[in-house]
């Protein structure tokens, strides 16, 4: 099983062939009190960096972007009447979608927990 | 100066407080080549009096519609609007407040829009309206951009019964904004076959109902084919009354709502401020642009509302907003809520009664006249006659004998020989059986 | 249910308050009275308008009469005024006090202008009657539009926009017109990073992306940042000035002249004209395009959120694209040219049905008359003067944003609540408390915890010292400790925090009819 994090705060987590995407604790933080998320279609294809679902507080809305490319297979039905499981639980309940991955090369670029955690250190 | 109520005394201390020598210093960023240091070209200041008798001038010029026989509908419509409307929307904390977005100290202006989301819902058989748009046609602008957004789909189709205005507005939107618009041919008899027009890159068809040419219709089967195309159906309403007396959008399939509330508790005032409506099915609830107020509880556990999904609007979302607005017409809103609040289910099927009643008299009447026919095989309000000559002249001449006789096709759709001749009239509750008598006689007289 | 037991349910859940004499059978407390949704209230059959009987006649519907009852409650019309008085009662509003809101001008709404926007040769004139019938109308539209383009040095004005944010898609698309009339396609518009959210939705809606150009240490646009994003693929720049941190952009000519350098055009959101008239046409800092709110420098009243108005004024290269109507003057006169032909056959089309807010243009023109070229000049230095008296007053206490003297607003940002446990949210909150509306809050996004304060000109100095001494007191008070006062206010306010986040999670947008089986228990 490997963690890794993005610079903009998504986690993946891969297990065998198939990815699960979250936001981390930090931004769960940072947002606030999450009342929607629009999860992707399963099936769409994503790329690496850009748009893939949307977080809601009351005052923010985020974009998350997909850590690596591949395509979803499944997506956390149980947000659309607990969008607040996000907050409570966003390493485990709180996930967002799983993904088939395209290229396991690109987690390469991507941080470990260690360094996530001196990343988000630094942002004071 | 009445509204200004800094002293000299006031001034001098003030700018010794901040510590400049004069207001000059404050200015002192703007570029030296462009500081007016004299007056502006205009008049000073007025008083009351003044600006009264300016104004009043200006005014006095005017026929005004309730002087005369006034006949005039095309999407704006004469109604009574009971005396108590007026005085309550003047009243200073619904006059002089702005958005709610301190809702502890706008309780007033958010149960007023929860009412007002529930009426609108309720005339149009809807699951969900917003606090309202700028007017009817950007409504139907913004309805077809919805509808984009929720299909992916870029092209519209505008049918031929679509008020020239909104279709207008919409095709300019389209041409800036990005999508398609299919205009249908003006169609005064309103029996196109739109079902004709869907395919699958179709994102909505938008009919208006009643049509501009006054038509009733049953769009059901209409829906269905939208919906079998995966698209959606928007009609439009530009005569709110109408929703007391015939079968509502909701009824009939429709996806999307856009309409002009302007006869409910707001007055001609030239074509504007007006009050577009906006209401959807539920599942599109977080496509929808504009305000929504919402039902929530305090920290006391005590029942309020707040302004909600705010996360569609520009002061969030920024360019990803459902939309660019930032004003709803909330005083226009009020007023018409109040006018709904006043009626209430029995005063409203009442006067749509009545409103139809007046047309169908009217009606009569103008087919009584040599060489007049009337277009429609129904109506609500308003209807097209046709006469055997342009309608525009005959318009211009009985508006120097004072009458108000409708408006000629050719004023919205200009350059069609084919429609020279139609002239749409509407009726109210304000129309009065002389006044009809005096319209036939009239157009009798001009048509001789 | 009985009225005054269905009051007690609205206030259910209420926590009796001690300190102001405990509970009340209704809920109420003195004059401020709980009230119950319109709904709530109906009693069948009752109504407050009295109708004639319709005559008989043969229905023309089709067979499209309405089957089901819309629904709507039945009130007399003193149950009516009662509701809407009430509900007004738990508004604050310009009448009540001091609305420092920044970026909204919530100046006094002078009382002439709800009389003559009501004359009937105003308010019962149909758009669509001949324009014989109508010239009146049409002088005052001239009229409006003279002052409009007098003020700001521009040759042609658009009277039609219905709002500022509908003002700014006019400016933009007039500029997409002139560049597709050029035969050129351009891909980006710049927006400063303090700019208005309308500003990037507006060009996103015009399919442009938008690219944002950060602020310098001065809090204007940094110019060089500027340059280095300009080129033939932009369309436009979009700037407020006075800038949304109230300052003067001072290198605006020379940012105007990089602008047009590269062939694009200069569009200003001119939502903070109330810090320049009389002493500064925008004509003369080279911008192109402007739109105008009347509802904020020209006082039409904000009604709660609207309707508004915003002519957009712009320079005789636009001028051909501008929206119709146009109002023109022939040899008989002014007249309404309501189609794309003719003079305005280069028209972008209509953006709005009819001819624009007439009801807005007879009130901002009595404001205009009203305060003539002196009082329009007197009132934009009263404006910046009552904004920097309030910085001097309070900076000792709260952070200014940037340096030296604002405009007509003044930036703060939350700097001088650090280590105290309190928020912007939370200070405004408490300001509530003592009679205030809180000025903007979290904007612009350029500092963290923005705090936006607009007196305007029609505060007076008495009651801005007022206003000083709250500020002052409520800064001290958060820097001493007292964190939980912040935090649980406003507690006397109609309602106290609301849950918004609930409401976004569980939506109610309308009231629903109770169940059908407790219907029929009652």
């Amino acid at each position: 099983m490997t963690l890794k994090y993005t610079k903009d705060h998504e986690w993946v987590r891969v297990e065998g062939a198939t990815a699960t995407v979250g936001i981390s604790d930090y931004a769960q933080t940072q947002l606030g009190d999450v009342v929607y998320v629009e999860v992707p279609e399963v099936g769409r294809k994503l790329e690496q960096g850009k748009e893939a679902a949307v977080v809601e507080s009351v005052k923010a809305a985020s974009e998350v972007y997909a850590p690596l490319s591949g395509q979803v297979t499944e997506v956390n039905t149980e947000l659309a009447g607990e969008p607040g499981r996000v907050n409570a639980d966003p390493m485990g309940g709180g996930w967002f979608f799983k993904m088939s991955i395209a290229n396991a090369k690109e987690l390469d670029a991507l941080m470990d927990e260690a360094q996530y955690k001196k990343f988000v250190e630094g942002l004071g | 100066m009445r509204y200004l109520p800094l002293t000299t005394a006031d001034r001098q201390a003030m700018l010794a407080a901040i510590g400049v020598p004069s207001i000059d210093a404050l200015f002192a960023d703007v570029p030296e080549a462009a500081r007016l240091h004299g007056l502006l070209d205009l008049p000073k200041a007025q008083g009351e009096l003044e600006v009264e008798r300016a104004l009043a001038a200006m005014a006095a010029k005017n026929l005004s519609a309730g002087s005369v026989p006034s006949f005039i509908g095309a999407g704006v419509y004469r109604h009574h609007v009971p005396a108590a409307v007026d005085h309550l929307i003047q009243r200073g904390e619904f006059l002089t407040s702005y958005t709610p977005y301190q809702p502890e100290v706008a309780q007033g202006t958010l149960q007023m829009l929860f009412e007002f989301q529930t009426q609108i819902a309720l005339l149009t058989g809807m699951d969900v309206a917003n606090a309202s748009m700028y007017d009817g046609a950007t409504s139907c602008a913004e309805a077809v951009m919805m509808a984009n957004r929720v299909t992916r789909r870029r092209k519209a189709i505008l049918a031929g019964n679509l008020h020239p205005h909104y279709r207008d507005c919409t095709r300019s939107y389209g041409r800036f904004v990005g999508f398609e618009t299919v205009l249908a041919d003006p169609d005064p008899t309103e029996r196109q076959d739109l079902s004709r027009l869907i395919d699958r890159e179709t994102s909505c068809v938008v009919v208006q109902n009643p049509g501009f040419f006054g038509a009733v219709r049953d769009y059901t089967a209409l829906a269905a084919s939208c919906h079998a195309a995966g698209a959606l159906l928007v009609m439009v309403v530009t005569e709110a009354v109408s929703l007391a007396a015939i079968e509502p959008p909701g009824a009939m399939g429709a996806d999307i709502v856009a309409g002009e509330g302007q006869s409910f508790g707001n007055a001609l005032n030239f074509g504007g401020p007006h009050l577009g409506l906006f209401a959807s099915s539920e599942k599109y609830v977080r496509q929808m642009p504009g305000r929504l107020a919402g039902e929530t509880v305090d920290a006391d556990g005590k029942r309020g509302w707040v302004l909600t999904l705010s996360t569609r609007e520009q002061h969030i979302r920024r360019e990803k907003a459902t939309s660019n607005i930032c004003t709803n017409s909330e005083l226009c809103a009020l007023a018409a809520s109040i006018h709904l609040a006043l009626l209430g289910e029995a005063g409203l099927q009442r006067l749509g009664a009545l409103n139809h009643a007046k047309a169908v008299q009217l009606a009569d009447r103008l087919a009584a006249v040599p060489g007049v026919s009337v277009v429609n095989d129904t109506f609500f309000n308003e209807f097209t006659v046709k006469l055997p000559k342009p309608a525009a002249a005959v318009v211009e001449g009985l508006a120097k004998r004072k009458i108000l006789a409708g408006v000629p096709v050719s004023r919205l759709h200009p350059g069609r020989a084919e429609l020279a001749n139609l002239l749409v009239v509407a009726a109210t509750e304000t129309n009065t059986e002389d006044e009809i008598a005096a319209f036939g006689a009239a157009l009798q007289e001009a048509l001789r | 249910m009985s009225d005054w037991s269905q009051a007690v349910s609205a206030g259910k859940g209420a926590k009796p308050d001690a300190a102001s004499g405990g509970a009340t059978i209704t809920g109420n407390r003195g004059l401020r009275i709980e009230e119950l949704l319109l709904f709530e209230q109906d009693r069948p059959g009752r109504t407050a308008v009295d109708l004639p009987e319709p005559p008989k006649v043969k229905s023309r519907l089709g067979a499209l009469a309405r089957k089901r009852p819309v629904g709507l409650p039945g009130l007399a019309e003193p149950q009516v005024v009662r509701h809407f008085t009430r509900l007004s009662q738990k508004n604050y509003g310009i009448d009540v006090g001091t609305y420092p809101l920044g970026s909204c001008t919530m100046k006094h709404n002078p009382r002439l202008g709800e009389r003559l926007a009501r004359l009937a040769g105003f308010a019962d004139i149909h758009p669509l009657q001949p324009q014989s019938t109508v010239p009146g109308a049409i002088e005052l539209m001239d009229t409006l539009a003279h002052w409009i383009k007098t003020l700001t040095g521009f040759p042609a004005v658009a009277l039609s926009p219905a709002a500022g944010a509908h003002g700014e898609l006019c400016g933009i698309m007039c500029v997409r017109a002139a560049l597709d009339a050029r035969g050129e396609k351009r891909t980006r518009v710049l927006v400063p990073e303090s700019a208005h959210g309308t500003n990037p939705a507006t060009a996103a809606a015009c399919g442009y992306t938008v690219d944002a150009i950060p602020a310098n240490v001065r809090g204007r646009v940094d110019l060089a940042a500027l340059k280095a994003k300009l080129g033939r693929d932009v369309a436009a720049l979009m700037l407020t000035n006075p800038n949304t941190c109230g300052l003067f952009e001072n290198e605006i000519r020379e940012i105007a002249d990089a602008v047009h350098a590269v062939g694009a055009y200069f569009y200003c959101d001119g939502a903070n004209f109330n810090a320049i008239m009389g002493r500064v046409r925008p004509a003369d800092l080279g911008i192109d395009v402007m739109h105008l709110n009347l509802h904020k420098t020209f006082s039409t009243p904000h009604g709660g959120g609207g309707p508004g108005s915003g002519p957009v004024v712009m320079t005789a290269a636009l001028a051909p694209y501008a929206p119709v109507p146009w109002v023109v003057r022939g040899a008989e006169g002014l007249r309404l040219v309501e189609h794309a032909e003719g003079p305005a056959k280069e028209s972008l089309g209509r953006l709005k049905q009819n001819h624009g807010q007439m009801g807005m243009f007879v009130r901002a023109l009595t404001y205009m008359m009203s305060h003539g070229a002196d009082g329009l000049r007197q009132a934009a230095e009263d404006a910046v003067l009552n904004a920097n008296y309030i910085l001097a007053g309070v900076k000792d206490e709260v952070s200014p944003a940037f340096p030296g003297t604002c405009m007509h607003e003044v930036l703060f940002d939350d700097h001088f609540l650090k280590d105290t446990g309190v928020t912007t949210l939370d200070f405004a909150k408490a300001m509530i408390d003592e009679g205030f509306h809180p000025m903007t809050m979290y904007f612009p996004l350029v500092v963290h915890g923005a705090l936006l304060m607009e007196p305007t000109e029609t505060e007076s100095k008495e009651g801005l010292d007022l206003f000083i001494a709250v500020i002052k007191g409520l800064a001290k008070r958060a820097k001493s400790g007292d964190a939980e006062y912040f935090h649980g206010a406003p507690r006397l306010a109609p309602r106290r925090r609301l849950d918004e986040t609930l409401a976004a999670r569980k939506p109610v947008l309308r009231w629903h009819p109770p169940q059908p089986d407790r219907q029929a228990a009652d």
